[in-house]
């Protein structure tokens, strides 16, 4: 068996295409990785990396490109075959059956001859390949009993278990703890050290630095640079990654912010996400009435407990929430929408919206209760269809008929019937995250005139974004959120997309210039 | 190798598939029974026609099916309900023994009034002993997120120990205490008998009329009332039901108990029209709670299909009843219910899948 690299690969990858209906993820990215490397992707979200290591592993096909392993050209059709010859992923949901075994699963897949598992010689391998990269793991653990480190190192033990030479980790780092963070690096720095090599994904940049030899950094598609770690710094990165030639049209606005008249008022609140570990900590922020406040940040920093937590989807552990200076309760979804709030999730369709409902059925969602959509508890149907109808008539709607499950309808037209049934509310406070991922540009256009108009007729709106370019055409006020914690206020016009850049990698920005 | 037929999802359920679909169930039954029938050197066509005369043809036999079919259309009725917010309630069968005891209960506690309110007295004891069942499987479910499907269905076997135990018991209250030998319930007095109405010819159980005003209620309640648009709400998409605001828990709560308040009833409806008597081992025989399964789901969740089941399936087993003998193999009624559910659990997957044809296109060369 296989306990010593016998033989090393160096990937390359020339002019990758990747279209998808729409859009193009990858447009002709070179990538080359060494052994005996760690080799970083960084870009932000969107920028095609996911998409770029699901082409090397045989999960896509790309469209134009060529893939060589020590300059043989390869083609991949499963991720069984890229394994085969000794490229493994580790993706950011872990593949792993949490009933089995930590051994059952990493020879699942196997093909074997016997009809009986033969585990006793599977666990010996695992147990001796653990010993040799330091990575602790009872063989015979259950996976439900592991915590999110430990499968994630369950699914490195499985990689190389099967052969990998070449190991992807796609975003690794985002369900570690810092601590767990550190011994994976130590881990990945032995591996490398016997001649395999790492493919590190990732959006952090002191991450980065500290654990890659080089770096290729992806935007829009598109390899920007690869570069030595040892030759640039954090702030060369940043600029790379999010770029800064591009010259944003700011939204006209009919209405001035006013921010020290505060709708929104958020103080000292600590909340946990959906595994109990906290995600928020210490987060205060205003909203003043007309503002768009955007907040900044790469997904999963926080953005979603926040707005849940002010949508009273979440419960805050520590710390309150006013709207036009009332208190309003801790975790009571009701409470907060009659006070005010309007909370517009990223997850449209399954979350904002019943996929499976009727048009004129989820413009009601947040006002069956009342009238005069209901009297007695009973729905009155032809109120509802008159709704329906002006609003697919005002919003302008493409669809078929108020009786069409939205399911069914495309993506700007599903956000139409969602902004339509939040401003019908009347609230003073809109929070809103994605407005506009997913969307072509005209309905991105709609969407953002939408948000001004709200915005201009004194609503308060928190605009959660990844789309820095959307944020410098809409807000007032920029935020940064990293790891759970608001680490920058700067006001519009005084930000630069370095800045915001650096901040959303997690670096603070040292009080030089600007 | 690859199946070069492949299922696709609809994207819409064109209407026809309401009807065409169960018929087509239905057809498929036949022919699968009539095979059956063949191999066992009868013939189907005879067989069939016995069933349709014996169940349906005579007004005679029509009212009799429509004794046996009133049990049926509310245990259809209770499943319909919980299933339509995604809550699996195999717990009909419990729950309808629990509507026997209480209607029993009422029965004889109010032997000496009026008969409408014994008969009303019936109903309500019957729909809270059923409810009562059914919320213990609501309350742990809500509070700790078990699997109702194991818990209703483990109750079903406590409620049929319980209702032993209550005949079996010298000092209960339902035992016939003159009953020796073996032990019987107490007979209910004659002012508890439930009404037979006359239609013409046909005489319908009362039970089978508040089973019809119950659907008409629940088709009420589902359609057109906050309830029903909160239930389904929760069972398209529990997170939105979440940002929407809606007391899921609660709800659980709510629907399971409505679900075993209508196998109660049907329970009570059993006493009433028929046993009058509480009879453990004759109810357990019966099995409505299980055919209530059936029944929701030929009727596709729909309260008024459920009644239409309900009359047919109630002809079948009542054929069953009266033909079975040496030349009428008495399991066939058994197999023909089994094959009717299981093509109609087939025919369910067509109503959201249409079965296409492979098409080999290779992902890479495209666009």
């Amino acid at each position: 068996m296989v306990d010593y690299i016998d033989s090393k690969l160096t990937v390359t990858m020339k002019g990758i295409v990747k279209r998808f209906p729409g859009v193009v993820a990858n447009d002709g990215v070179d990538f080359e990785a060494r052994a005996g490397e760690v080799h970083a992707l960084l870009g932000e979200n969107g920028a095609g990396k996911s998409t770029l290591s699901n082409v090397l592993t045989g999960l896509y096909r790309p469209d134009e490109g060529t893939i060589s392993l020590n300059d043989e050209l390869v083609h991949f059709d499963s991720p069984r075959e890229a394994l085969e010859r000794g490229i493994g992923m580790v993706h950011q949901h872990f593949r792993l059956v949490n009933s089995f075994t930590v051994a059952e699963n990493i020879i699942l897949g196997e093909q074997s001859k016997n009809i009986m598992m033969d585990t006793s010689a599977a666990i010996e391998r695992i147990s001796a390949l653990a010993t040799q990269y330091s990575i602790a793991v009872d063989p015979n653990a259950r996976i439900w009993q592991l915590s999110v480190g430990e499968q994630q190192r369950v699914e490195i033990l499985k990689a190389l278990y099967h052969g990998a030479k070449i190991l992807i980790l796609d975003e690794p780092t985002a369900v570690l703890t810092p601590q767990e963070a550190d011994a994976l690096f130590v881990v990945l720095r032995s591996m490398v050290a016997e001649g395999r090599t790492v493919i590190f994904i990732s959006h952090k940049l002191d991450e980065v630095m500290a654990v890659a030899d080089r770096i290729t950094v992806l935007r829009a598609g598109k390899t920007v640079s690869t570069i030595e770690c040892a030759t640039t710094t954090t702030r060369d990165l940043a600029r790379l990654m999010v770029g800064r030639d591009v010259v944003f049209d700011r939204v006209v606005r009919t209405n001035h912010a006013e921010p020290d008249n505060i709708v929104l008022q958020i103080s000292n609140i600590d909340a946990n996400d959906d595994r109990g570990r906290q995600a928020l900590t210490s987060i205060f922020l205003t909203v003043g009435k007309s503002e768009i406040v955007a907040i900044a940040g790469v997904a999963g920093n926080g953005q979603r407990e926040l707005a849940e937590v002010i949508g009273g989807m979440r419960n805050a552990t520590r710390g309150t929430v006013a709207v036009n200076n009332e208190v309003i309760p801790n975790g009571r979804v009701r409470k907060s929408m009659s006070a005010g709030v309007s909370h517009i999730p990223e997850d449209r369709l399954h979350t904002g919206l019943v996929a499976d409902h009727s048009v004129e059925d989820n413009l009601i969602l947040k006002s069956y209760r009342r009238a005069p959509i209901s009297k007695f508890s009973i729905l009155r149907r032809n109120v509802i269809r008159d709704q329906a109808t002006d609003v697919i008539e005002k919003y302008d709607v493409k669809t078929p008929g108020t009786t069409t499950p939205v399911r069914l309808l495309s993506g700007g037209n599903v956000q139409k019937i969602l902004l339509a049934r939040e401003f019908n509310s009347s609230p003073s406070v809109m929070v809103i995250s994605s407005p506009t991922r997913g969307l072509d540009v005209g309905a991105i256009e709609n969407v953002r005139k939408r948000l001004v108009e709200a915005a201009d007729s004194g609503v308060g709106v928190l605009l959660i974004s990844e789309d820095l370019e959307e944020i410098f055409a809409l807000a007032d006020r920029i935020l940064v959120m990293y790891e759970g914690t608001i680490v920058g206020n700067i006001a519009a016009h005084d930000a630069t997309r370095e800045s915001i850049g650096l901040l959303m990698g997690g670096i603070a920005i040292h009080q030089e210039n600007n | 190798m690859q199946s070069p037929l492949r299922l696709e999802r609809r994207l819409t359920q064109p209407k026809w598939l309401n009807w065409g679909v169960p018929l087509l169930s239905l057809l498929g039954a036949l022919i699968l029974g009539g095979i059956v029938l063949a191999a066992t050197g009868k013939n189907p066509i005879s067989v069939y026609m016995r069933i349709l005369e014996r169940g349906f043809a005579s007004t005679d036999a029509f009212s009799r099916t429509l004794i046996s079919a009133t049990p049926y259309a509310f245990t259809g009725l209770a499943a319909s309900v919980a299933f339509r917010m995604g809550l699996i309630n195999i717990g009909g069968e419990g729950q309808l023994y629990l509507g026997t005891i209480g209607a029993a209960f009422a029965g004889i506690a109010f032997a000496d009034q009026p008969t409408p309110i014994i008969i009303a007295a019936m109903i309500i004891c019957g729909m809270l002993f059923g409810g009562f069942w059914a919320s213990i499987v609501g309350v742990l479910k809500a509070k700790f997120s078990t699997n109702e499907i194991i818990t209703s269905l483990m109750l079903n076997y406590i409620a049929a120990i319980l209702l032993d135990y209550l005949i079996f018991n010298s000092k209960s209250y339902w035992r016939d205490p003159k009953s020796f030998g073996f032990p019987t319930g107490k007979r209910l007095v004659e002012g508890a008998y439930w009404y037979d109405m006359s239609f013409g010819p046909i005489t319908v159980p009362f039970g089978f009329l508040v089973a019809i005003i119950a659907a008409g209620i629940m088709w009420f309640l589902y359609n057109r009332t906050r309830f029903g648009y909160e239930v389904s709400v929760i069972a398209s998409s529990p997170s939105a039901a979440r940002y929407a605001g809606i007391r899921t828990r609660w709800k659980i709560i709510t629907v399971m108990s409505l679900s075993g308040a209508l196998a109660g009833l049907g329970g009570a409806s059993d006493v009433g029209d028929f046993r009058h008597v509480l009879d453990s081992k004759g109810v357990q025989i019966a099995g409505y709670g299980y055919t209530g399964i059936v029944v929701a789901a030929l009727a596709r969740l729909n309260p008024i299909s459920a009644i239409f089941v309900a009359v047919f399936l109630g002809g079948l087993s009542n054929a069953g009843y009266a033909l079975q003998g040496p030349d009428f193999p008495s399991g066939l009624v058994g197999t023909l219910q089994g094959l009717i559910l299981f093509t109609a659990v087939a025919g369910e997957i067509l109503t959201r899948y249409r079965i296409k044809r492979q098409t080999y296109v290779a992902e890479g060369v495209s666009s």
